[in-house]
């Protein structure tokens, strides 16, 4: 939730509706990013010194010189396992240390050797041990260009664009060493090197001023920078957090897209503004290759991309073609951080999952959450009481729509003080958290990081007196403007400060609080209302470091913390459940993340998908948007299709501001309860699929929701399409997002393949564009020919209540009359799965024989769910189902079959879902 | 309804018989599906084995096949309650481990452990209908009561305005002389007041342009500091000389503010404002602000905005401590308002004249009010149009307010007037919404009265609250709530809703479910 302050008088005046963008910086306005974007391509100065070489197994170093200023640089280059290349550069000596990113990388990674090929004074020629992949290191300027065969796959600076800002003595208070021996090494430039630095003096290296806030730059000019050439790639994608296009958009003409976490007020689409989180991590594809690139700095960053063909028409690109003049086209990106090093892991692919398990190596896979909040959400700011939660609650039953998660926001705390109940609106939590549980539900209660400053309040006195508060560029608690008013900020990025806010969610502690109760980190860029940009001031110091030189990973210390709370207060039993909005790269290991503050508008249910389809891509596949939309009030066709969108995306919560009326899903007249309750339970029949997929995305690291570029890396037609997505690699859905829409165009991909609709079974040919005619009932969702899905038909309640439910397959014949699948069950809560408790099986259709084998011989569980309903899409009629169980038993079993569809359904085999069996099917 | 739910509960001890059916059947429907029989759908779409009733797989489109499983997802669960209300359920609530059905049928495989609490239920609803039926039986007769004090009440007030109407000649003479009285009196009130006020205005103009002109503050205005404003150049012929000056300073050197009074009017007509002759472009405006006027201090904004969230919202008592602080900015508005009201009250007291004026008129108003013609034609007029429901039974609540005081507010009720809502510590009433209609579903329009058009929400509309009417021999507001911000939902009960108690025979033949 965003801080509740229109302009009124904007919104008035002009009745428009968006961000103040002259609360945020651009590029122009941002000092380093102004200096950095002023550089010329192709006037690098800086040389590769050969002779400085050192090459030990795995680990080659080399300095580099900066030719004007004569500072060097030292480049690590590693080869890590799983095809990524890693460069590091950092000062040779710097005045004093620069900041290198912690606790994103989940361990040191393994390095595997790397062999000098070939050497001479113009460059050097290494192996990267695997498919003839070579690195070539140029010596002047300096470049390094990384080949497989005779392709360039990536060359680093190939523009000459890149920049290390060496630290410096401030010139106005001392001398500068640095200037003296540029004097004696090269007198010739002396004069012009000087010129140079007193300019950039005058361009706010010492300090910043934006608004009314001055950045007071003690350690001066830092910033780093580097560009990237991908030949032969013409879309890349990534680098969240923003409301823009799946497909990255060159930024010639405008600002570089930003990263850097920020509390934007009603956010526009279709820009490049920074939003609450930020990924550095760039997914570029071709039809021939998928690499990505990791640039490990949690500064601000801003990156720059152009292409040789954008703004080319398909002409044009065409007329390339026919006279073969064509230059190979080409996605040229720019990265640019404040401070830090250059820390960048060159994922190599070759096919997106390779990237995405390469990426996973190294900051790890999304945890995997609690089943049960992968089920409906209902969320408000704020359900008033405890009388309000249980008449929201009974309104649930009385309605017969399932939900697991009813959630409170700030309002339900003792004046903003987090880890606190209101004692008059929450008198007796426990009783109120009994109830829902009583009803196999659950809650979530905000715990934000900013503490209200009051003598009063245990959490404030502790952190105060433990010293764990964030410090002011004077040394004294940082205070900032915030919900509660005045207040000061942990300081997350210590270990011991984290393990002690651990330890507040104890229950002993957190007083009010039962073991379904989960907690939810809002406002963690962080928000500061009367700080740069809402957020906290660069100078701000956390321990030796500034503000500046960790903001983008402060959100991800939160959610780690509160996140080990979790785990701690149940002994580490049970898995935890923290939703964020702010996030960096290894977010995906702490829970969910949502698109922040969005508005109940069209525009904003449409950005949904490309924002949380850009986040998967980057290990992030917990996301999900305020269904409703947060600012404004829906329309009812706006709810009820968001409702229908959102059962389809992984997180799924409705939220709404407090200032907008009561929408809770019966308040729109009984067909649109009904519209919202199809919806919903819709959702609640796919939880297995939706629960194996969370899964495997924990085990590899794959999105669960992806662009179907990713299963279809050649099909060039699927590289930009963001109305609609996978969902696994089974389920293809289009949700319908526009207005009054009479249909939709689906494109259904795979030359050879089928999809069945969901809905009718009805079967249709992939590599088409289908115009599929829509209701206000329809969810345009397809399965693919040769998927077997399992579902749980018996919705009930919660998820939690469907616990025991029997499974329904839904087996999709391809053309070749086949089809696979596979089904995960587990205890649905615990760490247990780690020790082995679960059943993991695959089915497999083939020969007109459905089998269950075991993926996991050396993994236990017991379930009492069975397998009632086998329906297989694409049959053709059999004269006899036999099953044959494990113990040998052979039965015939009855079916269905209807020949206009070409749907078969066995009826209650009944086997139990972890058990062996073949079906045959004569 | 409440009394033949009473009725039908009362009787169950003694007619209910458990009868063989399968499990989740209701007697109305034991017909349907008869031991060893093939059963056939309810919705006739096909029929099947008896064994496949309640198999847990559901085989019916219409979910009729497992009335005792939870296998079909439209399926419902009938559950018998003995010594309660017999009930549906969905049947996705059959063995989800939680206690449903009183008598703890639809857990009958999950392993929760229910309690029977049929008997309990039943004992609890049987008293507390029994009490509603009391507070119905005595609350009709209430409103019987108020209707016939209404209705006399009514005759009263029409016969009042008939003497009025009656009368209105006479009356209307007597006002029309009145008010030419009045108007004579107030013609020079209104004019000493515009001449007070322009005189106030005058000097305060004058007091500025003094400080203007006095560029070293000495007190006094010289010639040399005259001379800056070449405006004020007597015969504008572009060259303002001493000599010149010193006539409009009256022909000495300079002037303290006592003579400057004096040569005033020299000066008045010409004097241009240095603040508005030469505005020099701020030094260093940033970009931003060039763009952006409205807001210079983006920062603050939150703050800013966060303000009436604070005043109309309930909890924080410390809040307006934190305000003082940090300077929370008043909107621009608001504090423009605000300031107005004090140039006012600064102005000095209007001089005796004025002020007889002023007295003068005001007896006259007494005079009229005191008359009462006006006030008690308009008052009754209103309230016989007004709806007091069906027989005028809830007339009585015309012009009484009903209060609840909670944790924090006074919420007060004056039916057919308004709603408003003081801070309990202090501070100003809110208006949550003027009468508007009445509001409840069509068959009970008179159970729900709507408040509208209160004082506006920041951002937002403006406020209004709902009234919910419930039967009751006391007329009491018993909560509020504000469901959404600024939409209050308000419990009220009162005699005037209560309906007669239905006729005892008219429930006994629609025993069925027994």
């Amino acid at each position: 939730m965003a801080p509740l302050l229109v302009l009124g008088l904007a919104l008035c005046l002009s009745g428009t509706w968006a961000v103040d963008k002259g609360n945020f910086k651009t590029c122009e306005q941002s000092a380093f990013c102004k200096r950095q974007r002023a550089l010329k391509p192709g006037e690098s100065p800086y040389r590769a010194l050969l002779e400085t070489m050192e090459l030990t197994n795995t680990r080659l170093t080399l300095q580099l010189i900066n030719d004007n200023n004569k500072v060097r640089l030292l480049l690590e280059l590693y080869r890590l396992q799983g095809n990524i290349t890693r460069v590091k550069i950092n000062e040779l000596k710097p005045l004093k240390p620069r900041y290198e990113v912690p606790d994103v990388l989940i361990r040191e990674p393994t390095t595997e050797p790397l062999s000098v090929l070939s050497q001479d004074e113009n460059g050097v020629v290494l192996s990267l041990g695997v498919e003839s992949q070579r690195v070539i290191i140029s010596a002047r300027p300096f470049r390094l260009d990384i080949m497989e065969g005779s392709d360039v796959l990536m060359s680093l600076n190939s523009r000459g664009l890149l920049a290390f800002e060496h630290l410096r003595m401030r010139k106005d208070t001392q001398a500068d060493p640095e200037a003296e021996k540029k004097e004696e090494a090269d007198p010739a430039n002396q004069a012009e090197t000087t010129k140079e630095e007193e300019e950039k003096v005058e361009d706010g290296m010492w300090e910043e001023t934006f608004k009314s806030h001055t950045d007071s730059k003690p350690n001066g000019p830092s910033a780093v920078s580097l560009d990237f050439s991908l030949p032969g790639v013409e879309h890349v994608y990534g680098i969240p957090e923003h409301a823009d296009t799946l497909r990255l958009k060159t930024t010639d003409n405008g600002d570089p897209y930003r990263l850097y976490n920020l509390d934007v007020f009603q956010y526009e689409l279709y820009n490049p503004m920074a939003l609450y989180g930020s990924v550095p991590v760039m997914v570029a594809h071709s039809a021939q290759r998928t690499t990505g690139i990791f640039w490990l700095n949690a500064a601000e960053t801003w990156v720059d991309i152009s292409s040789n063909t954008a703004g080319k028409t398909v002409f044009g690109k065409m007329l390339d073609y026919v006279q073969g003049s064509s230059e190979t086209p080409q996605t040229d990106v720019r990265w640019i951080s404040e401070s830090g090093i250059i820390d960048i892991f060159i994922m190599l692919g070759p096919t997106p999952k390779d990237v995405f398990s390469q990426y996973a190596s190294l900051t790890g896979t999304q945890s995997f959450p609690p089943l049960a909040s992968l089920g409906y959400h209902q969320c408000r700011w704020n359900y008033n009481d405890q009388e309000d939660v249980k008449s929201v609650d009974a309104g649930f039953d009385e309605h017969d729509i399932p939900y697991d998660f009813i959630w409170l926001d700030i309002e339900h705390t003792d004046g903003k003080r987090y880890f606190t109940w209101d004692p008059h609106k929450f008198a007796t939590p426990k009783e109120m958290l009994q109830g829902l549980m009583d009803k196999k539900r659950k809650m979530v209660a905000i715990v934000d990081p900013h503490i209200k400053v009051d003598g009063n309040y245990k959490i404030h006195n502790e952190i105060r007196s433990r010293g764990f508060y964030v410090k002011n560029k004077d040394g004294g608690d940082y205070e900032g403007w915030c919900w509660p008013g005045s207040a000061s900020y942990p300081d997350f990025t210590r270990a011991d400060m984290r393990a002690w806010w651990a330890s507040m969610f104890a229950y002993d502690q957190y007083e009010g609080t039962m073991e379904n109760l989960y907690t939810w980190n809002d406002m963690n860029e962080p928000s500061v209302f009367n700080g740069p940009e809402v957020t906290m001031h660069k100078d701000a110091t956390h321990g030796a470091w500034e503000h500046r030189d960790i903001h983008n990973l402060y959100g991800l210390y939160v959610q780690m913390a509160t996140a080990e709370g979790l785990i701690q207060r149940s002994g580490g039993v049970e898995r935890p459940f923290v939703l964020t909005r702010a996030f960096f790269a290894g977010s995906q290991r702490l829970g969910a993340v949502w698109t922040g503050d969005n508005a109940a508008e069209w525009g904003h249910l449409k950005i949904s998908i490309p924002m949380c389809l850009s986040m998967g891509l980057v290990g992030i596949s917990f996301c999900g948007a305020d269904i409703g939309g947060f600012f404004k009030s829906p329309s009812t066709e706006l709810l009820v299709r968001w409702y229908q969108a959102g059962a389809y995306q992984p997180f799924y919560r409705a939220h709404a501001h407090v200032d907008t009326p009561r929408r809770e899903p019966w308040l729109f007249g009984p067909e649109n309860t009904a519209l919202i309750r199809e919806a919903v339970r819709q959702r609640y029949t796919l939880l297995p699929y939706w629960y194996q997929l969370f899964y495997r995305a924990h085990v590899t690291g794959e999105p669960v929701m992806r662009p179907l570029w990713v299963e279809y890396p050649q099909d060039l037609a699927t590289f930009a399409l963001e109305d609609e997505y996978l969902i696994g690699r089974d389920l293809l859905v289009h949700p319908v997002v526009e207005e009054g829409a009479r249909g939709v165009t689906a494109y259904l991909p795979g030359k050879d393949e089928v999809w069945f609709d969901v809905h009718t079974f009805q079967k249709h040919n992939g590599a088409q564009n289908l115009y599929i005619p829509v209701t206000m009932s329809s969810i345009p969702v397809f399965q693919r020919g040769g998927s077997i899905i399992p579902r749980k038909l018996r919705v009930r309640r919660s998820s939690t209540c469907m616990e025991h439910d029997p499974y329904t397959l839904y087996v999709a014949l391809n053309l070749q009359r086949t089809a696979d699948g596979e089904l995960y069950i587990d205890d649905g809560h615990t760490f247990n799965y780690e020790k082995k408790e679960f059943i993991y099986r695959k089915l497999t259709f083939a020969n007109k024989v459905l089998s269950s084998v075991n993926l996991a011989p050396d993994a236990k569980f017991t379930t009492d769910s069975w397998i009632e309903r086998i329906i297989v899409l694409g049959a053709s009629k059999p004269s006899k189902v036999t099953l044959k169980t494990a113990d040998g038993q052979e039965k015939q079993l009855e079916f269905d079959f209807d020949a206009s569809m070409s749907v078969l359904t066995v009826r209650k085999p009944g086997m139990n879902a972890g058990a062996d069996w073949t079906m045959t099917f004569q | 309804w409440l009394l033949f739910l009473l009725l039908l509960l009362l009787s169950v001890g003694v007619s209910a018989v458990e009868v063989q059916r399968p499990r989740g059947v209701p007697l109305s429907k034991r017909q349907f599906y008869e031991e060893g029989k093939p059963f056939t759908c309810l919705d006739g779409s096909r029929t099947i084995p008896f064994d496949r009733v309640n198999d847990d797989y559901c085989d019916c489109q219409d979910g009729s096949d497992e009335p005792g499983t939870a296998a079909c997802p439209n399926g419902s669960f009938h559950c018998t309650n003995a010594g309660f209300r017999p009930t549906f359920i969905p049947s996705s609530r059959i063995n989800d481990g939680i206690c449903d059905c009183c008598d703890t049928t639809d857990e009958y495989n999950s392993g929760a452990t229910c309690q029977n609490t049929c008997r309990e239920l039943g004992r609890k609803e049987r008293e507390s209908l029994q009490k509603m039926a009391e507070i119905a039986k005595e609350g009709f007769l209430l409103k019987q009561q108020l209707i016939h004090e209404a209705n006399r009440g009514l005759e009263d007030k029409k016969a009042k305005l008939g003497d009025v109407q009656g009368s209105k000649k006479d009356l209307e003479a007597k006002v029309e002389a009145l008010r030419t009285v009045k108007e004579a009196a107030e013609q020079p009130e209104r004019e000493a007041k515009e001449r007070h006020l322009k005189a106030w205005e005058e000097s305060a103009r004058m007091a500025e342009v003094f400080l203007e002109l006095d560029d070293d503050a000495d007190g006094f205005v010289s010639v040399p500091e005259l001379l800056s404003h070449s405006e004020l150049d007597p015969d504008a012929d572009g060259s303002f000389t001493e000599a010149e000056a010193q006539g409009l300073l009256g022909g000495v050197d300079k002037v303290d503010t006592a003579a400057f009074e004096s040569i005033w009017s020299n000066v008045k007509e010409k004097y241009m404002s240095e603040s508005n002759a030469d505005t020099p472009a701020p030094e260093e405006t940033s970009r931003e602000e060039i763009n952006e006027p409205v807001s210079d201090n983006e920062s603050d904004q939150y703050p800013d905005d966060d303000i009436p969230e604070d005043e109309d919202d309930d909890d924080e008592e410390d809040e307006d401590d934190d305000r003082d602080e940090h300077e929370y900015k008043i909107p621009p508005t608001a504090r423009t308002e605000e300031k107005k009201d004090d140039d006012e009250g600064a102005m000095p007291p209007y001089d005796q004249e004025t002020q007889n004026l002023i007295d003068g008129k005001n007896a006259f108003k007494t005079e009229l009010f005191n008359f009462g013609f006006g006030i008690c034609f308009r008052n009754l007029e209103k309230e016989i149009s007004f709806d007091f429901g069906p027989s005028s039974e809830f007339a009585y609540l015309y012009s009484q307010c009903y209060e609840l005081t909670t944790s924090e507010y006074i919420y007060r009720l004056c039916p057919f007037n308004r709603v408003t809502q003081k801070p309990k510590f202090g501070g100003s009433e809110t208006n949550l919404g003027s009468w508007g209609k009445w509001a409840g579903p069509e068959d009970s329009i008179y159970s729900v009265m709507k408040y509208e058009h209160g004082t506006g929400c920041w951002q937002g509309p403006s406020r209004s609250t709902t009234v919910k009417l419930t039967c009751g021999k006391e007329t009491v507001v018993t909560s509020t709530s504000e469901p959404s911000r600024c939409e209050y939902l308000m419990e009220f009960t009162c005699p005037a809703i209560c309906q007669e108690p239905p006729n005892l025979e008219i429930s006994s033949h629609e025993h069925q479910e027994l």
